[in-house]
């Protein structure tokens, strides 16, 4: 079994419609929506939800009135500056504990958080595992390791080749965790200078994680000339840049139909990502 | 007066509109604009700020005073983290899942637990054509961005104008940059990913308390079921920029949208009054 995960160092360059394509191009595959903080798969795949479970991770603190002499202590030691006036803001607790160890009165418990839901769905290309991280949460890396987990016991247990991941933004705790024991990450960049800036980023996390990375540059047409930068630093970096992508006003209207661009054969953008899904998967089936 | 600039989804053009708006407003007082999408900083490619000065971010991690340590296990026991290990005749830290909490050298019962600095992340400031710049980087590898955010957030001027452009997503690091806010923009297309972001961006501001409005972006594409939603919800779009490829060229080239068309100018200084009356209002009825 073989994963690719998408990813872009920032939202918004088109990371989630190539995952919708490559969904309806590859087969034996199971879908998993890595982005959990703000979830968008599910609106090109138009998912039946099959599973619905709670995602119960990290715990806050909760004091009892009754007990709270208002000593001031916790809110003296909390580095998270989470309790005023003998009060827990639950948002900005982290749970660390320290204020259920300290408090002289017995006062503060520490409770287990409901912080998401995660499904299991059925959708017309296959299985899909998704899952919202509920508002202001945090621990949203080890949602992702779950779904991961999760895609991982649906394709061992239906015999399926391939996991295809939609990786969150950015550089840290869930790309990290989306990342981790992948076989390849394909980048997807805009060609604007912040486009180029953030693949700088996001390539140096798979390396950090030892990720094999190929790119593709999307509406490569919008600046020519920073496509060609994004060519050359791929080149010096040893990175395949496998595909470019025209801007096409038919991604919008496939989105506004919720329907990956595919599904538009004709389409320029579409002949272009049915190469692209060519090359990510001939590379996944050399991958080891 | 504190505005943050956020959206759900990542490339909706959130930094496109905190660069626009911060340098329309340099007659009307001080200026400040932070950058806290500390995972991947694209402001300062828009502004080209000159740096005057940085200063490293750090977290306190355990470091064990062996002579001292009686292998009693109480910190493994008490870290909420599992960021400590006691093995016979041995204490295991692992820096990187440490939150820095200070819970295990408070509670060691032998006073064996000292505290080092592990570097995270960079904070940088300078000024860029009469606004003042400041911005965070988290280090490639690292998984939490929030202790990045919160030292870019103490930069802050008090009393001037200070935008602040947010992380994209709903979870703790977007938390960690708008708290505090007088008021979150939040930045959207009309596509149905737009939408479906739009929606939890506004759940967690709400959950905030934090008065919010719309720009929507890319007006012209998609459908028009992001103005329903925010007529249905009383939000106020406050801004509308169309989808032209001019924009998108200027962008894509790091000039900002002010400099490049400066008729946007008046928009966005008749942005920043029309959130002055709502926060007024607001604060008002507030007081009542
Ligand atoms: S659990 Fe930790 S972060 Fe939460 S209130 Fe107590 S001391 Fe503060
Ligand atoms: S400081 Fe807190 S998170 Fe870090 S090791 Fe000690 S108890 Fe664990």
């Amino acid at each position: 079994m073989k994963e690719v995960v998408v990813l872009s160092g920032k939202g918004g360059t088109g990371k989630t419609c190539i995952v919708g394509c490559f969904a309806a191009l590859a087969d034996s595959k199971v879908l998993v929506d890595c982005d959990v903080d703000a979830a968008d798969l599910h609106l090109l795949l138009n998912p039946l939800i099959q599973e619905n479970h709670e995602f119960r991770s990290g715990q806050v603190a909760v004091i009892d009135d009754q007990r709270c002499t208002k000593c001031g202590l916790c809110q003296e030691l909390c580095r998270f500056e989470a309790i005023k006036d003998s009060q827990v803001d639950p948002i900005a607790c982290e749970g660390c504990a320290l204020c259920f160890h300290i408090c002289p009165d017995e006062a503060i418990t520490m409770e287990e958080r409901l912080s998401g839901q995660w499904f299991i769905s059925d959708t017309k290309y296959g299985p899909l595992v998704h899952a919202r991280l509920a508002i202001a949460q945090e621990n949203s890396g080890k949602l992702v390791a779950l779904v991961r987990q999760q895609a991982r016991q649906i394709a061992e247990r239906d015999g399926l080749d391939y996991i295809i991941s939609d990786g969150p933004p950015g550089i840290g705790c869930p790309v990290i965790s989306s990342l981790s024991g992948a076989n390849v990450a394909l980048l997807v960049a805009e060609p604007t200078l912040s486009g180029i800036h953030d693949l700088e980023r996001v390539l140096a996390v798979c390396r950090c994680f030892g990720v094999p990375a190929l790119a593709c540059i999307n509406k490569y047409d919008l600046n020519e000339d920073n496509t060609h930068h994004i060519e050359d630093f791929c080149r010096r970096e040893n990175i395949e840049v496998v595909s470019k992508l025209p801007f096409d006003n038919t991604v919008t209207e496939a989105l506004a139909k919720h329907l990956p661009v595919v599904e538009y054969p004709e389409s320029g953008v579409a002949q272009g990502i049915r190469e692209l899904w060519h090359s990510v998967y001939n590379l996944l089936t050399q991958a080891n | 007066m504190i505005i943050s600039v956020a959206s759900g989804k990542g490339g909706t053009g959130k930094t496109l509109v905190a660069t626009s708006l911060a340098l329309s407003l340099k007659e009307r007082g001080r200026v400040q604009l932070l950058d806290c999408d500390v995972e991947e900083p694209n402001a300062h490619i828009l502004l080209k700020p000159a740096f005057v000065g940085s200063e490293a971010v750090f977290i306190p991690v355990p470091k064990i005073d062996e002579s001292k340590c009686t292998y009693c296990g109480e910190c493994a026991r008490i870290c909420a983290y599992h960021a400590i290990a006691v093995v016979p005749r041995h204490v295991l830290t692992f820096p990187e899942l440490c939150h820095g909490c200070g819970a295990c050298s408070y509670l060691c019962p032998e006073k064996a637990i000292l505290e080092e600095g592990r570097q995270t992340g960079i904070v940088e400031w300078g000024h860029s054509d009469g606004v003042e710049f400041v911005h965070g980087k988290l280090s490639v590898g690292e998984a939490m961005p929030s202790p990045v955010i919160r030292k870019v957030k103490e930069h802050a001027n008090g009393g001037g104008i200070v935008i602040i452009d947010v992380p994209p997503g709903t979870s703790c690091p977007v938390v960690e940059a708008v708290r505090g806010s007088d008021f979150c923009l939040l930045v959207t297309e009309p596509t149905p990913f737009g939408l479906n972001d739009l929606v939890l961006a506004v759940g967690t501001v709400r959950e905030l308390g934090i008065p919010c409005g719309v720009v929507l972006n890319r007006a012209g594409v998609g459908d028009n079921k992001v103005e329903r939603y925010c007529h249905d919800e009383n939000l106020t779009i406050l801004l509308t920029i169309p989808l032209d490829v001019e924009i998108a060229r200027l962008y894509s080239r790091g000039v900002t949208l002010v400099e490049g068309l400066p008729a946007w100018k008046m928009a966005f200084v008749r942005l920043f009054d029309r959130i002055g009356d709502i926060a007024n209002e607001r604060s008002g009825s507030a007081k009542r």
